[in-house]
C-alpha cells in the first residue's frame, strides 16, 4: 500500500475527528479523498503537524490526529521530546512511514533505511508507540481513538504517489471553517 | 512588581494561557515567572519554529499563544512566520531578546543584530523596540494590537532594557 491508499482506508476512520494533515500531496489526498470542515490542511510549513496538532490537542478536549510523514518528522525531530514531555491523551500522532520525501519525487528518507521512528520515538520518552504494517493502520488508530491515551503510530508503507489536484482553497478559509468546528465541538 | 513580573502580568490580562520558550540569558527571568504563572500552560520548545507550530494549534484551539525567543533564532523561524502565522492569518505576540546591541559582550551576537530589524521590516511585522524599562508601559497596547490584526507581532527587548547581562 502507498500513502494515498493508506488515506483511502483511514479516511471513515478519521472522517469526524479532527485531522491536522501534512504539507503537500499528503493534504492534497486527503482533500481529494474526504474534505471536512474538520480536517486543517496545511499548504506549507514542512515539519510542524505534529506542533500544530499538539498545540490544538494542549489547549481544547477533542481528539486530535496529526497525520505526519517520516520525512517531516525528520525535519522536526526536536517535536518528538516535546510530545513526551506535554503529555495530551487527547493527541494522536500518525507518521505515515514510505521511507520517501514523497511530495519532492521519492527521495529517500534515513527513516527508510537505518533509523527507526518508533525506536526514536520511544527514546524520546514517548510512552505509547505502535508500529503497524500498512493495511492495519485504520485498526490502529481506532483503538487509539477508542483508548484516552496519548499515542503516536508509525504506519510502514510503500513509497509512490498518485496525480492529485493542489487545494486552492484559501488559507483562512481552511483555518476559520476549521476554527469554528473546534469551537462548536468544545462549547 | 519587578519587570519580569509586570511583563508576565500583561500576558494576564490579555488572556494569553499558551506561550513557548527557547531560552536566553536575558529571558531567564521571565521564563521563570511563566514557569510560575498558574493560569499559564508553559511548554518550552527544541527550537523556534517548532514553537510557531505549537502556538499555532494554540490558537486554532481556542487560547491565545505567545513566544519568547532570541534574535538570533529569527532566520529559523522565517518559512513558519511566513507560509504558516502570516499565510492562515493568525495572531503571535513574539517577545524577543535583541542580542547584540549596546552592552553585548559577545561579538558573533552582532552579527545577528545587525540584520534583525531589516528582516522583521522585510517581513512586514510590526515591531516594537524596549530600550528604557519604562518602554514596558506599551506591552498592554501591543498586546491588544497584535489580537486585533491577527499578526505576528515582534517585541525586541535589549541589554538597556534588562540592565545589562
Amino acid at each position: 500500500m502507498i500513502r494515498s491508499e493508506v488515506l483511502r482506508a483511514i479516511a471513515p476512520v478519521i472522517s469526524d475527528q479532527l485531522v491536522v494533515c501534512n504539507i503537500g500531496l499528503p493534504s492534497q489526498e486527503l482533500h481529494m479523498i474526504d474534505d471536512q470542515p474538520t480536517n486543517f490542511y496545511m499548504l506549507g510549513t514542512m515539519g510542524l503537524a505534529s506542533s500544530i496538532g499538539l498545540g490544538l490537542a494542549l489547549c481544547q478536549k477533542e481528539k486530535v490526529v496529526a497525520i505526519d510523514g517520516d520525512g517531516s518528522v525528520l525535519t522536526n525531530f526536536g517535536t518528538l521530546p516535546t510530545i513526551a514531555n506535554n503529555v495530551a491523551d487527547n493527541f494522536i500522532l500518525l507518521i505515515i512511514d514510505n521511507g520517501s520525501y514523497g511530495s519532492t519525487g521519492d527521495q529517500p528518507t534515513y527513516a527508510g533505511k537505518k533509523t527507526s521512528l518508533t525506536a526514536v520515538a520511544k527514546a524520546c520518552g514517548c510512552d505509547n508507540v505502535v508500529e503497524c504494517a500498512a493495511k492495519d493502520t485504520a485498526e490502529a488508530l481506532k483503538q487509539a481513538l477508542a483508548g484516552n491515551q496519548m499515542t503516536i503510530i508509525v504506519c510502514k508503507c510503500e513509497s509512490g504517489n498518485i496525480k492529485v489536484p493542489v487545494i486552492t482553497m484559501d488559507p483562512v478559509v481552511i483555518r476559520d471553517r476549521f476554527m469554528k468546528e473546534v469551537a462548536r465541538r468544545n462549547a | 512588581m519587578n519587570i519580569n513580573e509586570r511583563i508576565v502580568a500583561d500576558l494576564v490580562a490579555n488572556k494569553i494561557e499558551f506561550v513557548t520558550t527557547v531560552p536566553c540569558k536575558q529571558l531567564a527571568g521571565v521564563i521563570d515567572a511563566i514557569e510560575n504563572c498558574p493560569s499559564i500552560y508553559h511548554i518550552p520548545s527544541n527550537k523556534e519554529d517548532e514553537g510557531i507550530g505549537l502556538c499555532a494549534g494554540a490558537f486554532m484551539g481556542g487560547k491565545r499563544p505567545a513566544i519568547i525567543m532570541q534574535n538570533t533564532a529569527l532566520g529559523v523561524t522565517i518559512n513558519s512566520l511566513v507560509t504558516l502565522t502570516q499565510f492562515y492569518r493568525m495572531p503571535l505576540p513574539m517577545l524577543i531578546s535583541y542580542r547584540g546591541e549596546l552592552g553585548e559582550p559577545v561579538a558573533c551576537q552582532v552579527e545577528m543584530a545587525v540584520h534583525t530589524k531589516a528582516l522583521l521590516a522585510q517581513l512586514n511585522i510590526p515591531t516594537y523596540h524596549f530600550h528604557r524599562e519604562s518602554d514596558a508601559e506599551e506591552l498592554d497596547a501591543i498586546l491588544k494590537y497584535t489580537f486585533m490584526c491577527n499578526k505576528p507581532v515582534a517585541i525586541l527587548t535589549d541589554a538597556s532594557f534588562w540592565k545589562g547581562y
